[in-house]
């Protein structure tokens, strides 16, 4: 791997973060990253954070139209509560701040202590959970669904608002119901490998593929020999959209997210996108607008997942507002 | 009756424990989490070490655990931070500003911690969690030091046949049987650090 230790890997990203962002404000020690202005236009503060080694989430969304700021825990492992208390005082602007919290067990308690605490400080804090990933099925006996591509259409469209001068509530609202419109499923073609660790993190043979994994490499539905780009677009989709059909009939349009693990390269994402646009198409769904790229990654794991998230005028209308961050950038 | 020094001593032996045993607990991880249970752990209690050193010479049994909670907290991360620092703070917080106290008075605090532990994490013994070991671990304190000791690793042991129903290992479904849950051995350490301490062996 390209680091210099384990020990200091995130500190040493977090420094040439700051290095080729001087528009961010970026706290290396802290270990939390903010918009320089995001307490000047008094709007709701938009936080969010988890563990890393899934770049460009979060810290690359936070920017004008996005996040107000964003934690970043050791890989894989959730912020502790002292950096979210850090990053809502950092860009309250007196409109109180909005959590946004992937479902996880470690970010789920960590962000509760934090919004107990900063309640306790004064601050109005709402916390919107997200958990759109399809591929935990009996989610009774887990920890539930886990949150994971979603997370950028939650954070993009609530961050809109929020730009707009949104209130608190409504910021809030807009971000659950994206959350609540929004299906993902994963597909890994390797293990991922953790610095600490120094090796994969589970065993991925190869010639197979692990379909409905998740962005540690928790594993999901099922092992399989290796499938055609073509082949994966079609349970991925079918996965999704068979998901997204219980809260009601899948027509209208969509944003879609075609998504890299971190070790996929672009070739075979733009040609895993042609497949799942067309598995869309012949199922009558209309893509109103498409992502391709490597934005909720785990480390270097080969992989892909698709998010789908259910879109009306409005939410196109947020999709398509100016947006200024290190990894997401259009209309300004 | 157990003075401010004896919890000293037990903070450090589970300190102690951690730092001998974290290749193990990162091992155990490594098949149904991600494998930093042992590095996360370490990170913490090394912080509890250096926060134990700073602290008042006078502060009470009570103050020390719940500043190790907090420590814990605020440097751990992950599931392990909220719920080891809610323990030890709960715990701390139920011993209230005595000097000295019982050893009856620190299980029913024990209990009272371990409690808010399950309604944190929503979890029930049988889960594969942590509470696999401190619910049979403080159960067993009744008896004596050693028992707890004893019954929180007989518990983590018999977390290998279960299957997870919390935290990232739930998501293995049937795979995560057949694995030692993390938790419940690093909880068990730290009723083992406890017992050492009591037998003045730590």
């Amino acid at each position: 791997m390209l680091i210099n230790s384990p020990d200091t890997v995130v500190s040493d990203a977090l420094r040439g973060m700051a290095a080729a962002h001087p528009e961010l404000d970026v706290d290396v020690e802290r270990q939390v990253v903010v918009r320089r202005d995001a307490r000047a236009g008094g709007r709701v503060g938009l936080v969010s954070g988890g563990g890393s080694g899934h770049e460009p989430l979060h810290a690359g969304f936070v920017g004008p139209g996005m996040l107000s700021a964003a934690c970043a825990g050791a890989v894989f492992t959730s912020p502790v509560p002292d950096q979210m208390l850090h990053a809502a005082g950092a860009v309250d602007a007196g409109q109180g701040v909005l959590f946004v919290v992937k479902n996880y067990t470690g970010d789920v308690l960590n962000f509760q202590m934090a919004a107990e605490l900063a309640e306790e400080d004064g601050l109005r804090v709402e916390r919107v959970l997200v958990d759109d990933d399809v591929a935990v099925t009996d989610s009774l006996y887990t920890a539930g669904r886990r949150g994971t591509g979603g997370t950028l259409f939650v954070e993009k469209i609530a961050g809109a608002a929020a730009e707009e001068g949104a209130p608190l509530e409504r910021v809030a609202a807009l971000a659950r119901r994206v959350n609540a419109s929004s299906r993902s499923f994963g597909v890994a073609l390797s293990a991922c490998s953790t610095p600490a660790k120094g090796g994969p993190t589970f065993d991925l043979p190869d010639g197979e593929l692990e379909l409905g994994v998740g962005i540690h490499g928790e594993p999901g539905r099922e092992r399989r020999a290796m499938m055609t780009s073509r082949e994966i677009a079609e349970v991925a989709v079918a996965a999704v959209l068979d998901d997204l059909a219980e809260t009601g009939p899948p027509a209208g349009p969509v944003l879609l997210l075609v998504n890299g693990m971190g070790a996929t390269p672009l070739l075979e994402l733009y040609g895993f996108h042609a497949e799942v646009a067309a598995a869309l198409a012949a199922r009558g769904v209309e893509v109103a607008r498409a992502l391709v790229g490597n934005y909720v990654t785990s480390l270097d794991m080969a992989g892909c997942s698709v998010t789908v998230c259910r879109a009306d005028e409005e939410l196109l209308r947020l999709w398509d507002a100016p947006v200024r961050t290190a990894a997401l950038r259009w209309g300004c | 009756m157990r003075d401010a020094e004896f919890f000293r001593h037990w903070l450090e032996a589970a300190a102690a424990a951690v730092e001998r045993e974290a290749d193990r607990l990162t091992e155990l991880d490594s098949p149904i989490g991600d494998a930093d249970h042992g590095a996360n752990l370490l990170r913490g209690f090394t912080a509890v070490r250096t926060a134990l050193a700073g602290a008042d010479p006078a502060d009470a049994p009570g103050a020390l655990l719940q500043l190790a909670g907090r420590t814990l907290i605020s440097t751990v991360g992950g599931a392990s931070g909220p719920l080891y620092g809610t323990l030890l703070r709960r715990t701390g917080k139920e011993l209230g500003e005595a000097s000295e106290v019982s050893d009856e008075e620190l299980r029913a605090a024990l209990d009272a911690g371990v409690d808010a532990v399950a309604r944190l994490g929503g979890a029930a013994p049988g889960d594969k969690t942590m509470l696999d070991a401190l619910v049979p671990g403080v159960a067993a304190l009744g008896t004596s030091y050693r028992a707890a000791g004893d019954a929180a690793e007989g518990g983590a042991l018999a977390t290998v046949p279960i299957l997870a129903r919390k935290g990232r290992a739930s998501y293995l479904g049937e795979r995560s049987v057949g694995h030692q849950d993390p938790g419940a051995t690093s909880a068990a350490l730290l009723l083992g650090a406890l017992a050492d301490t009591a037998e003045g062996t730590a």
